[in-house]
């Protein structure tokens, strides 16, 4: 399933019915027809980047290629790579601002480890991304910009396109910007707003080359730019004119051919994990028939949940964008207090400033969920890049003995179900709940089987109505026995008025209490309450049976493990692979589950967050495989740890 | 009886209501002779005076002496965490509009811990009557100068005497956009629910400051607005609608630098006190009338009560907008949004 792009099959030849210009479904913009058709290639994957300057429009380029590839039917990952800053210097290597699109006709798990086709914008572009790049990948150029001073800018000493340093690749030198200034030397606009479209001119050749439908781009185009009718029809006419350069120039002499995938039967869409985690939340307020109360502060990469959500106040959301976020944790458990399905989405830094509220919805026992889209740290650290260094914080950071719930999705798709998941939990036990997701599921994207609304879980809640002590008093901490969860009593409720608070609380009557023996019961009692939380058993898949070594990992490490499990496999090698989305509780079968296996590998990207708790919780030496780059591991990079801990442990059987 | 617009979603009280009904069960463990005794007095029986029901009220506060008061509160209630009370009341407010939230704060938890969520509250004007109890000093943390103790404070943490120029809580308010501003006395029962009233009746957030003798840190800090022989010549008593008068025999003018001073009777017109002008200076030139240290001509009363769009309301309004532009959302919908591509067997 990961057979290589030259490994693949190969259909020399025109293709006379797939290439008959405009009219055909899979056609590009008109103006193309009327020429030889050229010889099409068939591929099973591709990987393509584009990269350029943060003020390219590289993220809209990517995007765009998404939605086509996406309407196609490939399956896909996407990996958005930015840097923090809005508009870094022009042509310098931190400006670089790329994405990376990995599509295919099967199933995929990863963007994609190399890209088999870059698109550089500059030579800032090309140098930060040529090392990624493997012998004989495709790079597309715009050579306008590889003038002497972009090139000592970057530290370039001669013009690498000239120099024969790129002799190992397939070089198109392109002039981008001098062919979108000619195709719009007409639309009546400044040079300079024509240059812009120049990333549309790059997506037009791009959308020729893999047979992308276009009708989705050019529509998007007449919408984003709708007030704008002359900056539309010009980024239109740039992306035409990109499509038909294809088509007529000697320099891409083949065009390729992904075939759509075979996914299981349903409807799809494709979606970034914050859209699917926005969707997530709002489907818990409908499944619970609670409304939704968002306190949120702006941080990336989570803003965009806090933009999501206030798009849908038709729904009964209500979005507060609050002065810090120690309020909108604040006015989202005021909100719970009330009977609200209460939300916080933050970022690390932003959970560090929580806590205390945390600790308080701990205490408190009120349902809220705190959503966390982790990102490189420590402090500011990377904000626009990925990381799963939050899991100890989301255990343990807070004062007190005070145990949360945390649930982690693996794809940007299951961002879906894990905020359902999440709603679930703190709902049904009345308590705070972590949701870890991180930067890489937020802004990358996969298709998504959407699910019929009835196949979604049923959430509803029952607020206390009656006083349920012996005397006719209402008792906040009397506890459901199964669940240990304590009633909902909101505002409003006649005869159950009552006083909680951060105090610790007499069992029962939730009256202040400093008595030792009651203090020792509540925080054994709040404990054993989150470590009775229902979650399923861990699976396991291991085909064989026989496999020794298990690769055991949490969040958005899913993709490339499941891949690099894959390859071993596919080498022959026998590997168990189990992904806990569930990280408190763990699954009640997880210790068994180590310990069937002579050797357990957890990657993670941080320093073994999740190892130190399998160690502490089950003794068992669990070994670590760690990375903080800010970027997802890759398949390759996994599959070689795991031949090795296979390899190691056969060595140690022959010896 | 009066009219209390802001309270119009709350539903009524079926029967009068005594301040019996608002007392809880608990036991109050405020410290003998402390001011919260009479401010908790006179806010339980003010309540029955509003006519809501009382599961629909709450009392939310954040940590110091004057937090404890929800407990004492037949009422929902939540003592929450140090300065976030504010925040906690904002989203308790801004989704449950048939409620009638009270935030109990000092002059720690709001103008130090706090200070952030006090200001934006009030620039917010969410539905909210904040209480602030100023002893000006720290009580329960046992005798560390506040951000409204006098410069020079000599406490257990400034043995030398404090530096922090203090805080003035309605110039801040007032500076923070409040539409309602208002000072009173904890041993005055009788101004402490005309206050209560104003705010009751006003529409998004209400600040209320009272003086409260801390009698064990910083006992007799408001002696003089409180004794007999002085408190008639420190008092500067805010009546709308009529003018300011200082004492028996001084009043409030305008200079003819614009600036708001105290002078004899004999001298120049009395500034008619205008609780609902657009412009705040006058307000906010009412609350530096006071020398900082000795009181003297500390105004009370209503400073400002003005009409602003309320946060709740508007956010509420919204909503409704939302639903009557596109309807009510439909979650199928949502979720397929508006491309897709299907998959057959």
């Amino acid at each position: 399933m990961t057979s290589q792009v030259d490994q693949s099959e190969a259909v020399d030849g025109p293709d006379g019915e797939r290439r008959t210009g405009p009219a055909s479904p899979r056609s590009g913009p008109q103006g193309a027809a009327g020429r030889p058709a050229k010889p099409i290639r068939r591929l099973d994957r591709v990987i393509i980047r584009f990269a350029g300057d943060s003020g390219d429009g590289m993220q809209l380029t990517g995007d765009r290629f998404t939605s086509e590839t996406a309407a196609f039917g490939n399956d896909l990952s996407t990996l958005p790579n930015f840097p923090a800053e809005i508009r870094a210097p022009a042509g310098t290597l931190p400006g670089v601002s790329s994405f990376q699109l990995h599509f295919a006709d099967h199933d995929i798990l990863t963007p994609g480890d190399a890209p088999d086709v870059l698109v550089a914008m500059n030579p800032a572009a090309l140098k930060a991304n040529l090392p990624d790049l493997p012998a004989g990948a495709e790079i597309i150029v715009n050579t306008d910009e590889f003038t002497k001073r972009a090139l000592a800018k970057v530290g370039y000493a001669a013009d690498p396109l000239a120099d024969g340093s790129l002799e190992a690749f397939r070089l198109h030198p392109v002039p981008l910007t001098t062919l979108t200034l000619e195709a719009l030397k007409d639309s009546g606009l400044a040079r300079k707003d024509a240059e812009r479209a120049k990333n549309m001119f790059a997506l037009g050749l791009l959308s020729w080359m893999y047979h992308r439908p276009t009708h989705g781009t050019e529509l998007f185009l007449r919408q984003k730019f709708a007030k704008k009718p002359q900056i539309a029809e010009a980024n239109v006419a740039a992306f035409r004119a990109g499509w038909n350069f294809g088509e007529t120039t000697e320099d891409f002499a083949v065009s390729y051919e992904v075939p759509p995938a075979k996914l299981p039967a349903g409807t799809y869409r494709n979606i970034s994990g914050n859209l699917a985690l926005s969707y997530g939340l709002v489907a818990a307020g409908e499944r619970s028939g609670l409304p939704v109360f968002l306190g949120s502060y702006p941080i990336t990469p989570a803003s965009d949940i806090l933009h999501e959500l206030s798009r849908h106040k038709n729904f009964g959301v209500r979005t507060f964008q609050a002065e810090d976020e120690i309020a909108g944790i604040g006015a989202a458990l005021g909100a719970a207090f009330g009977g609200a399905l209460g939300v916080t989405t933050t970022s690390g830094p932003g959970v560090a400033l929580k806590s205390e509220t945390i600790g308080l919805a701990v205490s408190l026992e009120l349902p809220l969920l705190v959503v966390d889209i982790q990102r490189g740290g420590p402090s500011t650290g990377l904000p626009t890049k990925t990381e799963q260094a939050d899991l100890l914080q989301a255990m343990f950071g807070r004062n007190g003995e005070a145990p949360v719930p945390i649930v982690a999705p693996a794809t940007p798709a299951e961002c879906f179900d894990a905020a359902l998941d999440a709603a679930r939990i703190a709902l049904t036990y009345r308590t705070p709940v972590f949701l870890l997701s991180d930067g890489y599921l937020a802004n990358g994207s996969e298709p998504w089987r959407i699910p019929e609304v009835d196949e979604l879980p049923d959430l509803r809640v029952e607020f206390a109505t009656e006083p349920n002590g012996a005397d006719g008093s209402f008792r906040p901490y009397q506890r459901d026995p199964h669940t240990l969860a304590r009633p909902w009593a909101v505002p409003g409720t006649p005869g159950l008025e009552h006083r909680i608070g951060g105090i610790e609380k007499q069992d029962g009557t939730g009256n202040i209490s400093y008595d030792p023996a009651n203090h020792d019961f509540m925080v054994r009692t709040r404990q054993a309450k989150v470590d009775g939380i229902e979650v399923p058993d861990a699976e396991v898949d291991d085909p064989s049976g026989e496999a020794r070594v298990l690769v055991l990992g949490w969040g958005s490490t899913y993709g490339p493990i499941t891949a690099a499990v894959r390859r071993v496999r596919a080498d022959g090698g026998r590997v168990a692979q189990a992904h806990l989305r569930h990280l408190n509780p763990f699954p009640a079968n997880l210790g068994a589950v180590l310990r069937r296996y002579e050797r357990v590998i957890v990657p993670e990207m941080n320093l073994g967050q999740l190892a130190l708790l399998l160690r502490a919780k089950y003794l068992v030496d669990a070994q670590s495989y760690n990375q903080v780059r800010g970027l997802p591991f890759k398949a390759a990079q996994l599959a070689d740890v795991l031949h090795a801990a296979i390899g190691t442990l056969d060595a140690e059987e022959t010896r | 009886m009066t009219d209390f617009p802001a309270l119009r979603l709350v539903p009524r009280a079926d029967g009068p209501q005594s301040a019996k009904d608002f007392k809880t069960d608990q036991e109050v463990r405020w410290c003998p002779g402390c001011g919260d005794y009479a401010i908790l007095a006179a806010v339980q029986s003010f309540m029955p005076e509003l006519g809501i029901r009382r599961e629909n009220t709450v009392f939310v506060s954040g940590i110091g002496c004057s937090s404890r008061f929800p407990y004492y509160m037949n009422t929902y209630g939540m003592h929450s965490i140090h300065g976030r009370a504010p925040a906690i009341a904002t989203g308790l407010a801004a989704s449950r509009p048939d409620l009638s939230v009270w935030v109990v704060t000092g002059d720690g938890d709001a103008l130090s811990i706090g200070g952030n969520h006090l200001i934006h509250a009030l620039r917010r004007n969410v539905n909210l009557k904040i209480l602030l109890f100023n002893n000006r000093i720290y009580g329960l943390t046992k005798g560390q100068y506040s951000p409204t103790s006098e410069v020079g404070k000599i406490t257990k943490s400034t043995p030398m005497g404090s530096l922090d120029a203090p805080f003035n809580p309605l110039s801040l308010a007032i500076g923070a956009e409040a539409s309602f501003v208002a000072r009173t006395i904890d041993s005055d029962r009788q101004h402490l629910q005309s206050v209560l009233r104003a705010a009751a009746q006003h529409e998004g957030t209400a600040l209320v400051e009272i003086y409260q003798n801390c009698n064990i840190f910083n006992d007799g800090a408001f002696e003089v607005l409180k004794e007999p022989g002085t408190r008639d010549e420190a008092l500067i008593r805010l009546e709308h609608g009529q003018p300011i008068l200082a004492g028996a025999d001084r009043h409030v003018v305008r200079g003819a630098d614009g600036e708001l001073r105290i002078a004899p009777r004999s001298e120049g017109e009395a500034v008619v006190h205008d609780a609902h002008a657009a412009s705040p200076t006058t307000a906010f030139a009412l609350t530096r009338l006071a020398e900082a240290d000795a009181l003297h001509h500390t105004p009370i009363g209503v400073l400002r009560d003005v009409r602003r769009d309320v946060y709740d309301t508007q956010m509420a309004d919204q909503l409704a907008l939302a639903e009557e532009q596109r309807g009510r959302g439909e979650l199928g919908a949502l979720l397929a949004g508006p491309s897709t591509w299907t998959v057959s067997d």
